[in-house]
């Protein structure tokens, strides 16, 4: 059964890159999702992340008590965690939840009122039409909101330590500039990219097959989110077995 | 004309459409009757490409549809229109860009040009000036009219209706059905409609394919049909006993 869906979602992403109809449309399109995928969700990771990276400073504080460890490690655990995991993972995982229910509901939907059947009649690629700006949408605004987190990350590690004592800024800041290294960024933009897709590819695959009414749309938006969120996890793995 | 040769099409082993023929010529209103399911809406979809059936021909003006690869049926899909039972209109567009959209994609039309030829579907439809309302925003009746503008936007040759009464007043299925006649009329298309409703069958039935559990049992037109002595076909024609008294009196 999980083998049957496997193929129909590849046979599915094969139908999603035919050549476009109209390139115009599809870039309005585009626009349209990037703006819902990347301003729409900005507010939401950004207060994640910060709180993220706050609630952090003082967990590894709190666990590196020691007179041998000096405290400017607290900065380089956060900002790692943050780079390589959290800010990755986590936003990818809030995504899925906010973006990617959205995408099963609306296809979904569309399904359902027979407004896919229409658009197939029309002569119009229906996967290409309603997926494609999707997916372009989550492969290039989730690693653009990974930035984002990262950075808001390891500044509310710095608000949290300084607010509450359990680093000064002089020693966060110092902890953060050391031992730098700048390949954690390329593995986080990888993994990044790669739940981009996911967040946008899984849902829409579960949107466009629904059959039934209003109930099998939301047990479909339901399933969505919780394959996607499996489905970062297992490849966040992958992606950091492959690349560290 | 649209022809459909000894059309076969079963799920998970049920038959649903067993070696459905008939001939639909264009200029005149064809209509697929049947009981729920009968299979005309499959046959319909089967017709249109949204199902494959498992053998048979479906013919456009001789061109075969059914081993059609995507691009081919691509061209052969500009020239269908479509009106879907739930109208299947985009909800978040508005009637104009529901109209528009088929032009958007396929034509290099000025913005202009597109907007003159979506207030001449509208007035054709008699909904001139509801260009700005969402679907949300309309009655069902005023749903089908813009789905039947919609669907002649491009001009199609082709123009199929999977029940365009359902869960319309008398008097609405009626404007709706004079509608489709008229339009087959004006331009000359290939109509489908598929629908139990008898009014539309007595109405504008110029020709009428009778299906019974997935089987042709009678084709003819709505003259005819008065005088056949089919029982499956009297049975559901002749249902009511408003529509048995009427025949006896006929």
């Amino acid at each position: 059964m999980n083998f049957t869906n496997f193929g129909r979602y590849i046979l599915l992403l094969k139908s999603v890159f035919r050549k476009p109809e109209k390139l115009k449309i599809y870039l309005k399109e585009i626009a349209k999702q990037m703006d819902y995928v990347g301003v729409g969700s900005l507010g939401l990771i950004a207060i994640i992340s910060t709180f993220i990276g706050a609630v952090m400073t003082l967990q590894i504080a709190f666990q590196l008590v020691s007179d041998f460890i000096p405290k400017t490690i607290i900065g380089s655990v956060n900002r790692d965690s943050s780079i390589l995991e959290l800010s990755p993972t986590i936003s990818a995982i809030v995504l899925a939840g906010k973006i990617g229910s959205a995408i099963s509901s609306e296809i979904g939907s569309m399904r359902v009122t027979e407004q896919i059947d229409a658009l197939e009649i029309m002569g119009i690629n229906a996967p290409g039409y309603l997926i494609l700006p999707k997916i372009i949408s989550g492969i290039t605004m989730v690693p653009m909101l990974v930035i984002i987190s990262m950075f808001l990350s390891i500044s509310g590690g710095y608000i949290g330590g300084s607010v509450s004592g359990a680093v000064t800024p002089a020693e966060y800041l110092q902890g953060i500039t050391t031992d730098f290294n700048p390949y954690t960024i390329v593995v986080a933009l990888v993994k990044a990219f790669v739940f981009g897709f996911i967040i946008t590819s899984v849902p829409a695959y579960e949107g466009f097959y629904v059959r039934g009414g209003a109930l099998e749309v939301s047990q479909a938006s339901t399933r969505a989110v919780v394959i996607s969120c499996i489905s970062i996890l297992a490849c966040d793995y992958i992606v950091t077995q492959l690349l560290l | 004309m649209i022809e459909i040769k000894d059309i076969y099409k079963s799920f998970s082993g049920n038959e649903v459409l067993q070696g459905i023929s008939g001939k639909f010529e264009e200029g005149v209103t064809n209509l697929i009757i049947g009981g729920s399911g009968s299979g005309k809406t499959t046959l319909l979809k089967c017709m249109v490409g949204l199902h494959q059936p498992d053998s048979g021909s479906v013919l456009y003006d001789g061109r075969d549809f059914t081993p059609m690869t995507y691009e081919q049926r691509i061209e052969v899909r500009k020239e269908i229109g479509m009106l879907f039972q739930g109208s299947a209109l985009f909800d978040s567009m508005t009637v104009q860009d529901n109209i528009m959209f088929p032009l958007n994609m396929f034509t290099d039309q000025t913005r202009s040009e597109k907007i003159d030829r979506v207030n001449f579907c509208l007035e054709r439809v008699n909904l001139a000036g509801k260009n700005n309302l969402f679907p949300a925003e309309l009655s069902g009746g005023m749903k089908k009219r813009v789905g039947i503008a919609r669907a002649i936007s491009m001009n199609p040759k082709y123009l199929f209706c999977d029940e365009p009464n359902s869960g319309l007043d008398p008097k609405t299925s009626i404007v709706i059905d004079e509608l489709i006649q008229e339009l087959t009329e004006e331009y000359k298309t290939t109509t489908i409609v598929v629908t139990h409703d008898m009014n539309s069958v007595m109405g504008i039935g110029d020709y009428i394919l009778f299906l019974h559990e997935g089987k042709k049992f009678w084709e003819g037109s709505n003259k005819e049909i008065a005088h056949t002595e089919i029982k499956e076909l009297n049975d559901f024609v002749f249902a009511s006993r408003f529509m048995k008294a009427a025949k006896d009196k006929f």
